[in-house]
């Protein structure tokens, strides 16, 4: 099971969707790890699409488990890379070129699909014109608000800050610039009475 | 008061006759000093004392959003109109003084963009001369297409093409030139924001194409001013003043309302910003919907009127207003 329903929370949270094949020139999808199986729900809804499509896919922890079945898609461009992060300058080159018409589909992890997100709303796309779809690990990218480190893969709230060593609570406060939520002191008004850490979502 | 309906005394210090069909009126504030600062796709509401009507008539402002000296507005002549651009070409003088809103837009530029494309028919092309200026100073990326008649008619062709050569495109409809729609579309760079001001035709063939082509809703801008229509006259009471009003052939139901001394909310008067919007108490008759603000359903469910440019035909129609 790849899908997770969020309990609804504050605004600043994103809500994500189910992608959908949409009218354009080209698209762009990019996913990482079980974000696999949502391109392959939208390639069976619209035979054609993947004719006109580029992947830029990240295996992250399932290893093989997708790639074959995601060659079989016959995308006009399929990348399969080691990291989102090896593969920014590849996504930036790609909108680069680009022309407005171009479709974009995220899904897979939070930090993946905000961390794109921000890449392709510098590029000119507004965010509400991005399609998202949240598939497997409920794992967070979070940002400490006191040293401005970013901890990726967090699934215990509250954690420690892997910059400065505070213990973090997890917050859905979320800020799109930073594609991070953001993390503060949990033991700041009593030092050192900090909770056990909780399974995020458990 | 609502909001944006804030007034300006202003003098008529100049009127240039553009072409047969365009007058260019100057305002400055009656008694010196600045007036406000606005953007790029701004308009004003100029108030026009026609006998025993007074008019309200939104203008796009064309001149430099950053020079607080004068505003200056374009007007087409429309003789079969309800009278305002008449008004103002038959009866405005050098000197008179006059009352204006302070501007409004509603048609603003989106800065995120990182290039501005820019498709104007006729007389739409007034908002676009502000922006230009704005986004000439600001060094922003624009390219202009605009459809005329022809060159006589053609308002600010010969200024625009001399200032802008590289950015202005011009075609003249009456020696069968027309946009290439769907090529001038495609192949846009990504962060393209398209900006269409003209006739309803052209807003409507720009927007679907664009959607066709994939373009999200969110970077296709457009400004159509609807001038209130004539039609049948019909009455109404407006529950929460009391009063029962008659709306004129020639008479919007925002006009009779301001008439009848009611206070009634507008911004644009022209059907698209949904300042006005009204709520039905109870109604026996067809609405007459001429606005771009309500949708269908909204429509559909007789709840909603939009006084600035729609009408009723009917028994009994009762606001709450």
């Amino acid at each position: 099971m790849s899908k997770f329903k969020f309990p609804n929370s504050i605004i600043s949270r994103p809500v994500y969707g189910v992608l959908k094949p949409r009218n354009g020139k080209s698209h762009l999808m990019i996913a990482d790890a079980e974000g696999a199986e949502a391109l392959f729900e939208i390639a069976a809804s619209n035979t054609a699409i993947m004719a006109k499509s580029h992947i830029l896919y990240f295996p992250k922890n399932t290893g093989q488990s997708y790639i074959k079945k995601l060659e079989k898609l016959n995308a006009a461009q399929l990348y399969i890379g080691p990291s989102y992060e090896a593969s920014v300058s590849r996504l930036r080159r790609v909108l680069e070129d680009a022309h407005v018409g171009l479709q974009v589909y995220l899904t897979g992890t939070e930090s993946l699909i905000g961390q794109a997100m921000q890449e392709i709303v510098a590029a000119g796309i507004p965010h509400t014109a991005i399609q998202t779809e949240h598939r497997g690990s409920v794992a967070r990218r979070m940002q400490c608000v006191h040293c401005k480190g970013i901890t990726e893969d967090v699934v215990t709230d509250p954690f420690v800050c892997s910059h400065c060593g505070l213990h973090l609570f997890v917050r859905d406060h979320y800020s799109r610039r930073h594609a991070a939520f953001q993390g503060v002191c949990v033991d700041a008004e009593n030092p050192g009475d900090i909770p056990d850490p909780v399974e995020l979502y458990s | 008061m609502s909001a944006g309906t804030n007034k300006i005394a202003v003098t008529v210090t100049d009127i240039i006759e553009v072409n047969q069909l365009v007058k260019r009126f100057k305002f400055e504030r009656t008694g010196g000093g600045d007036l406000p600062v606005f953007s790029g796709g701004a308009h004003t509401v100029v108030e026009m004392l026609d006998k025993e009507i007074t008019r309200l008539n939104p203008y796009s402002i064309m001149s430099d959003p950053m020079d607080q000296n004068a505003y200056t507005i374009s007007v087409r002549r429309d003789d079969k109109g309800r009278g305002g651009s008449l008004f103002m070409h038959h009866q405005v003088r050098v000197g008179d003084e006059m009352v204006i809103s302070y501007p409004v837009n509603l048609f603003a530029l989106d800065l995120r963009a990182k290039k501005h494309l820019m498709i104007a028919g006729g007389i739409g092309i007034t908002p676009f001369l502000a922006q230009i200026k704005q986004l000439t100073t600001l060094q922003y990326h624009f390219e202009l297409h605009y459809s005329v008649r022809n060159n006589t008619v053609g308002s600010y062709v010969d200024e625009l093409t001399s200032f802008y050569p590289k950015n202005t495109h011009i075609y003249y409809s009456d020696d069968g030139q027309s946009i290439d729609l769907e090529q001038l579309l495609d192949g846009q760079p990504l962060g393209t924001h398209v900006y269409i001001c003209g006739p309803k035709d052209m807003i409507t063939w720009v927007y679907e194409t664009a959607e066709s082509m994939g373009w999200p809703r969110e970077v296709i801008h457009y400004e159509e001013f609807l001038a209130p229509q004539s039609g049948k006259p019909f009455e109404v009471l407006l529950e929460q003043s009391n009063k029962t009003i008659q709306v004129g052939e020639h008479q919007s139901l925002l006009e009779a309302m301001e008439a009848a001394d009611v206070d009634a909310p507008y911004l644009c008067r022209g059907g698209a910003c949904g300042q006005c919007e009204t709520n039905v108490i109870s109604s026996e008759g067809q609405f007459i919907h001429r606005d771009h603000w309500l949708d269908d359903e909204q429509r559909k469910s007789g709840k909603k009127i939009m006084p600035c440019v729609s009408r009723f035909e009917g028994k009994s129609l009762v606001l709450d207003r």
